[in-house]
């Protein structure tokens, strides 16, 4: 096989036993690698009822088949597994260099299964996987444990691992790898720590073959030159990052203030990626294979919020920043620091403190439930501190570790968690951006942008012009968007590759890699079949229409000041046709028909 | 002209572009090991550091090569060639080079250090930030030089 390495490896926990398979050609063929692959891995192996934190839930490592090459920014992986924040076939999607050192280390993809009666970490050299005790790194922060692990195996490995939250199996702990890079979402870290796994370390000494070097160096360079001569993806994010997205979305009226309380927020521009380029911005950094380098190299000097590190992006900019009514960009980046070393996910934390805000400031929690902080909306030093508490799992923090959902619900009031299916929502406000609000109520996954930007057409105009006021045309935007990033992260490519290429280069490349002919067509209709298979578990694990909906606030309030002013979410006109354009019936199920089409 | 390979630690984002490329149009696979060029990440302190050969004009690979496999090129200017033929493997290049950029590698039994890619080094072709430039040596040393001199510059500038 070229591109894929033809081998998995599958890691039991109960047994401490250690095999290998081989990967699949035809599955590899329709379901690529990364989110797709591990996905079929998942779906055909987890029974989608149980616990998420039972030592029945598999956890699947897996980078895709651009992955470990030159294809412009395509060096990611994901972790799949059985989402612990809402139960859906979840996962996260991470770059750094983690993915690329698994391939060389000779694997599509790792399967780690049951669960270790003590902490232990896993060591993968090449052929030699060894299952160590991790009882003396236990406890330790995401940066310790990949230097603690680094002095018991290779200088020179990648080490994803989990912090503090994920060992005590926080719904919002995400895992961390080289540091500074996250598989933030859905909960992944919780089942990590749940199966007792501190950290995977990965050497890998081997290659990455290409079926036709000549034509897939051709198609990288054509890929690179398009993403480098692209104002966002050539000089944009390397200037300011993806926090340069502040002060666009509030120009658009949709950068959601106070917990949604309102659309924009008048200090936005202090925390936005001009002024982050301004004050604390080091240099621009890079993942494996990048040409963009988006990531944020930082330094914060003032003696309350001092350190150094990398973030934040514009969700974390956002949701500790707009989201919690704070302007002040030295402590939204501090908050970003300690959410690295904890293991937390920045979104689902920024996002649960400003849901606490809005229960402080209507009452329903008091000083008495805080610990004494006054948690009002632009308190920047009780948002820092209550990061904190979640991390050492003191006072408060042990109620916010669970989400704004369970937060929310265990006071009586869940009509105050920004949430679907539980997880928290993004930067981008349904009432001003229609399209995004289907892609939140429709994501498999739960509140989230990154599986569907619609962004791209409603607000940045990138390629096309979409109105984002309307909702004509937008159900089917979701979905092509939806299917083309599903496939384009199961191929190892990162989201923001789009700013320059498309699904045509993608295939392109892919082909090239693989020697498999697949045309554009083939390559939407792989991510439609990974939609689609994602859909199917969802519906067995007890999900279903009722889920594909959008917090009450979002329907009926409407945005009050801004350029967005006087909107809400018409999530109604566009659902049905949605369903329809999908190949689903009435109730969100796809139909007999659609699933012969996509071969599931 | 004589040109040589420059590094500018300070544009380099990490993203080994230029480890994949070096690998690949030597090895025709992405093996970053078998790459004569390796970009370094000090992930704490978000620094990296691109170290390749520095085609030494007093070479200590050449000085202690028993065989001659080790050599001054005699069609390119600075560059340092590797001769496979005469070559054997004693390594002593590898032990003798200060920056460690001569290595041994066991899977296919070579030493792997830059050749330039006979003058039109793939590395600095895919580097996306121009931290690696392949240009005039003596140009590059000047301009490197005042830029230098610049920052003193503005601070004295300040001071008046």
């Amino acid at each position: 096989m070229f591109g894929w390495t033809g081998t998995i490896l599958r890691v039991d926990l109960t047994k401490g036993k250690v095999t290998r398979e081989a990967t699949d050609p035809q599955l590899a063929r329709d379901y690529l690698g990364a989110r797709g692959l591990g996905g079929r891995i998942v779906s055909n192996e987890v029974d989608p009822t149980i616990d998420p934190l039972s030592p029945s839930n598999k956890l699947v490592f897996a980078p895709g088949p651009l992955t470990g090459t030159f294809a412009p920014s395509a060096g990611r992986f994901d972790v799949v597994t059985k989402g612990p924040l809402n139960g859906s076939l979840a996962g996260s999607n991470s770059g750094g260099t983690f993915g690329p050192e698994v391939k060389y280390a000779g694997y599509d993809a790792i399967i780690i299964e049951g669960k270790a009666a003590k902490p232990v970490y896993l060591w993968i050299k090449d052929d030699e996987v060894e299952i160590r005790d991790a009882s003396a790194i236990w406890g330790h922060n995401t940066h310790d444990t990949t230097d603690l692990v680094r002095a018991e195996t290779d200088e020179d490995a990648k080490v994803a691992c989990i912090g503090p939250a994920g060992e005590r199996q926080a719904p919002i702990a995400n895992i961390m790898n080289e540091m500074h890079r996250a598989a933030g979402r859905t909960g992944v870290g919780a089942v990590m720590g749940a199966k007792n796994l501190k950290a995977v370390a990965v050497f890998g000494s081997g290659a990455v073959t290409v079926a036709d070097p000549e034509r897939f160096k051709a198609a990288v360079i054509k890929a690179r030159n398009m993403i480098l001569a692209h104002p966002v993806g050539g000089t944009g994010l390397k200037a300011y990052g993806t926090d340069v997205l502040v002060n666009i979305l509030n120009q658009t009226g949709a950068l959601p203030t106070r917990n949604f309380q309102d659309g924009h927020f008048p200090n936005a521009d202090k925390i936005g990626g001009e002024s982050l380029a301004a004050k604390v911005l080091v240099r621009p950094k890079g993942c494996f294979s990048c040409v963009i380098s988006c990531g944020r190299v930082t330094k914060v000097d003032s003696p309350a919020y001092a350190g150094y590190g990398e973030g934040p992006e514009y969700e974390t900019a956002w949701a500790f920043g707009a989201d919690c009514g704070i302007d002040d960009l030295n402590a939204v980046t501090a908050a970003n620091y300690l959410c690295n070393k904890y293991g937390i996910d920045t979104i689902s934390m920024g996002a649960t403190i400003a849901c606490a805000m809005e229960l402080f400031e209507r009452g329903i929690i008091t000083a008495k439930d805080t610990g004494g902080v006054q948690l009002t909306f632009g308190n920047a030093a009780a948002m820092v501190e209550m990061v904190r508490q979640v991390g050492e799992n003191e006072g408060f923090g042990a109620k916010l570790a669970e989400g704004s959902y369970r937060l929310a619900e265990s006071y009586g009031h869940p009509e105050y968690s920004m949430t679907c299916k539980k997880q928290e929502m993004p930067a981008y406000d349904p009432r001003g951006v229609q399209g995004i609000g289907l892609n939140y109520a429709t994501s498999n996954r739960g509140g989230c942008h990154v599986r569907g930007y619609t962004i791209a057409i409603e607000v940045l105009q990138n390629g096309a012009v979409m109105d984002p006021h309307v909702t004509e045309g937008k159900a089917q935007l979701d979905i092509t968007f939806q299917d083309l990033t599903a496939a384009l992260d199961s191929a190892g490519a990162c989201l923001f590759a789009t700013f320059g290429i498309g699904g045509a280069e993608l295939t392109e490349m892919l082909a090239a890699l693989t020697g498999v002919d697949y045309t554009l067509d083939e390559f939407m209709r792989i991510g439609a079949r990974i939609w689609n298979q994602e859909r199917l578990w969802n519906l067995k694990a007890g999900l279903s229409k009722a889920d594909d909906t959008l917090p009450q606030r979002l329907l009926s309030e409407p945005i009050k000041t801004g350029p967005s002013a006087g909107e809400v979410s018409h999530l109604d006109q566009m659902l049905p046709e949605y369903y329809a354009l999908r190949g689903w019936d009435e109730q969100g199920v796809p139909t007999k028909a659609k699933l012969k089409e996509l071969a599931l | 002209m004589a040109k040589i390979l420059m590094i500018h630690p300070d544009k380099c984002t990490g993203c080994r572009n230029c480890e994949l490329a070096c690998s690949f149009v030597h090895e025709g696979q992405f093996r970053p090991g078998a790459s004569r060029i390796q970009a370094y990440t000090w992930e704490r302190e978000g620094i990296s550091v691109p170290m390749m050969c520095q085609q030494c004009d007093d070479a200590a690979c050449v000085t202690v090569c028993p065989t001659g496999a080790m050599h001054y090129s005699t069609t390119q200017e600075n560059l340092v060639e590797w001769d496979d033929e005469l070559c054997i493997r004693c390594k002593m290049c590898t032990i003798a080079c200060p920056f460690g950029n001569a290595r041994y590698d066991a899977a296919s039994s070579s030493i792997f250090k830059c050749d330039n890619c006979g003058g039109a080094p793939e590395c600095v072709a895919f580097c996306p930030t121009q931290a690696l430039e392949f240009v005039d040596d003596e140009q590059q040393v000047r301009s490197r030089k005042k830029a230098y001199a610049a920052k003193f510059k503005e601070a004295f500038q300040e001071v008046r």
